[in-house]
């Protein structure tokens, strides 16, 4: 009888290990430990990566892998290529010149902010093709299941000779990453700021990295929730008068995320100044899972803010951060740790509220900001602006909005996460914020995509706020309703105008909509006066000098 | 760059005494608003100069809404913009008015 072929339990494993050797013999005495010279990088990348290997470029929402994204432009297509990209964010034009220089060909991403209009215009010469956009949540968890990386390169603030990371604040998507490439049988490469004897504290354990190189300059970080007050409008700070009494007060809603954006920095402004004046300090708005935006200063120095979890960090923030340990989640070392998969997760399943803006809402309520010339993805947008089906704990606001909801929709009792979309009904040069049909129609259809775009599905929002009023989807008995109670808050678009004006004043005595005066605000007394901040200095002297702001927003 | 000129005249309106008032300032996004007491037999006169062309159906909806709401006759308005969304228009045309009014009741 024949023996059976022995079956190999440990080729993945193997394959890593002859990477590991070819880079060991192309590296020769330069390699000491763990630390690659920058000079060598190229060679190194051109040792470890295979055709075709899914590679992850750590290109986060703020710091960004820059060298090794330099270095992998720089490697040759004829040894390397066909590499299937995997990013969280797309923000540097290497990440793009990959496919242009033949070494990449597929992608797999969430966010592409700084880069959507070149990416769009790449998908339309069939230059790259694209797996999925996926949610930041929603892109880790494949890396644990069919995306797992066989190379990672990541960016860290420092390491020691035997791989050992620190983050810093802006530890932001390394920890995941580096956990699912490590553990199975990836290689991971870092690039640090600066190499030294012992890092302040560990972030990513040396045994779980293979080379780290030094970079010759420090790594790119993007200061993208720093909102300047003196740029908030009257029109914000209406919208964040009703907000604060016609949403956050009525549901008691302690638990949050803000999206990004001036609309929200306005709300987070009039904290300490308007929600303090209706007595609602300790009452609203204690919890976040947020990144430590300098606008929050006022409203945690005023007592109003018990703890905030970041995704990662601001720049400029580090010192206030470190000396308010009792708010944000310091090491050790006293420095923050961020970390963008649990901040997404409490977002999603801890946070009774979410509030963001978009581009464009259509009659059923569904927001989307993708338009026909960018391909820009939402990052997490739609993790904290959905109800989180699988929460099973109550609170006070969850249960009042699942109330509401089963007062049209009748049902076993359960709760409701609030997702409110703020816009003002036009945006600069007059471009409505309401729409027929989203542009995210043609997009799909443009670039070949399964299903439209969408940021925001109708079915989790509950609310939408503009200059004109809060429309409450919740108390809205069918669609018609529905689309009748968005056209009555949709101002002077057309799909405003189109109105039916006796269903909107029907809405309107029922509370479904609620206009300026239904909540007992006078909007006179929208000024930008009721900021508790009008300009950076001013938040500079609030956190008590602590807070530094990058040289872009300093004007004194 | 054209200016367009827009001009509304609304009827019946009630005379109440104000003072003439000037609101906002025409700074990009902006507008200026001047109200004025103006013999128009009841009428409420709007004109307004703005640099965006073509949204005249939006400026009449907002005006008749604006008038709806305060109903103030033996006025003129003039408005000055530079290229402010329909919100700012609204806030600042009711800021303008009561503006106006507040001065009136205070006038001896």
């Amino acid at each position: 009888m024949q023996k059976p072929t022995e079956k190999i339990w440990d080729y993945e494993r193997q394959r890593r290990n002859r990477k590991l050797e070819r880079a060991a013999s192309a590296l020769g005495a330069s390699l000491r430990d763990k630390v690659v010279p920058a000079d060598m990088a190229v060679q190194l990348l051109e040792a470890v990566i295979a055709p075709g290997d899914r590679v992850c470029l750590e290109g986060d929402n703020q710091k960004q892998a820059d060298f090794l994204a330099k270095s992998l432009t720089q490697i040759d297509p004829a040894k390397v290529n066909r590499l299937h990209m995997l990013q969280s964010v797309l923000a540097l034009p290497e990440h793009l010149d990959l496919y242009e220089l033949g070494i990449a060909e597929l992608l797999d991403f969430s966010f592409s902010g700084p880069q959507a209009a070149r990416l769009a215009r790449m998908v339309g010469k069939g230059q790259i093709r694209i797996g999925a956009i996926h949610t930041y949540l929603e892109l880790f968890s494949r890396y644990f299941v069919d995306l797992t990386p066989h190379v990672a390169l990541v960016v860290a603030q420092s390491a020691d000779a035997q791989g050992n990371l620190y983050t810093g604040p802006n530890t932001e998507d390394t920890p995941a990453i580096v956990e699912a490439t490590a553990f199975k049988n990836g290689i991971v490469i870092a690039q640090v700021n600066e190499l030294v004897d012992k890092v302040p504290r560990v972030d990513i354990p040396g045994d779980w990295v293979n080379f780290v190189i030094p970079s010759p300059r420090p790594h790119f970080i993007e200061p993208l929730f720093t909102r300047d007050p003196a740029q908030i409008s009257e029109i914000q700070v209406l919208m964040a008068m009703m907000a604060i009494k016609g949403i956050y007060a009525e549901y008691g809603v302690q638990r949050l995320n803000h999206g990004i954006g001036f609309d929200t920095a306005a709300i987070e402004l009039l904290l300490p100044t308007y929600a303090a004046s209706l007595g609602l300090k300790g009452k609203i708005c204690s919890h976040w899972a947020l990144n430590p935006h300098p606008t929050m200063i006022p409203a945690i120095e005023a007592g109003f803010v018990k703890s905030i979890h970041s995704f990662g960090s601001e720049l400029g923030m580090e010192n206030y951060i470190a000396a308010r340990p009792d708010v944000f989640f310091n090491g050790p070392d006293g420095t923050m740790r961020s970390n963008r998969a649990y901040s997404q997760a409490a977002g999603h399943y801890a946070c009774d509220l979410f509030i963001g803006s978009t581009l464009q809402i259509d009659m059923a309520g569904n927001s989307s900001t993708a338009t026909l010339d960018r391909i820009s993805g939402f990052g997490g947008a739609p993790n904290m602006g959905a109800d989180a089906a699988g929460r099973r704990h109550a609170s006070p606001a969850w249960l009042k909005a699942g109330e509401q909801r089963r007062s049209q929709q009748p049902g076993i009792p359960r709760g409701r996460k609030l997702v409110v979309q703020m816009v003002e009904t036009f945006r600069e040069h007059m471009q409505p914020a309401f729409v027929a049909e989203l542009d995210a129609w043609k997009l799909a259809e443009f670039a070949s995509m399964p299903i439209p775009p969408v940021m925001i599905y109708g079915e989790d929002v509950t609310h939408i706020l503009t200059e004109e009023g809060i429309a409450n989807l919740l108390l809205c008995a069918n669609a018609e309703e529905r689309e009748q109670a968005i056209r009555g808050v949709a101002g002077y678009t057309e799909m405003g105008l189109g109105r039916d004006l006796r269903m909107v004043e029907n809405l309107r005595d029922r509370g479904v909509i609620k206009r300026a005066e239904d909540m007992g605000i006078d909007k006179r007394d929208a000024t930008r006066d009721l900021l508790a901040a009008r300009s950076i200095k001013d938040l500079v002297r609030a956190s008590g000098g602590l807070y530094q702001p990058p040289a872009r927003f300093r004007n004194w | 760059m054209t200016i367009e000129n827009l001009k509304y005249r609304f009827d019946n309106g009630t005379t109440t005494r104000g003072v003439t008032a000037i609101v906002g300032v025409l700074g990009s996004g902006n507008l200026e608003v001047l109200v004025e007491p103006a013999a128009l037999g009841g009428a409420c006169e709007i004109e307004v100069k703005t640099a965006a062309n073509g949204f005249g159906a939006i400026w009449h909806a907002v005006m008749k809404d604006f008038f709806a709401r305060h109903r103030v006759g033996d006025i003129r308005v003039s408005v000055n913009d530079a290229g402010a969304t329909p919100a700012i228009v609204s806030l600042r045309l009711d800021q303008a008015i009561e503006t106006y009014l507040a001065q009136g009741r205070t006038k001896k």
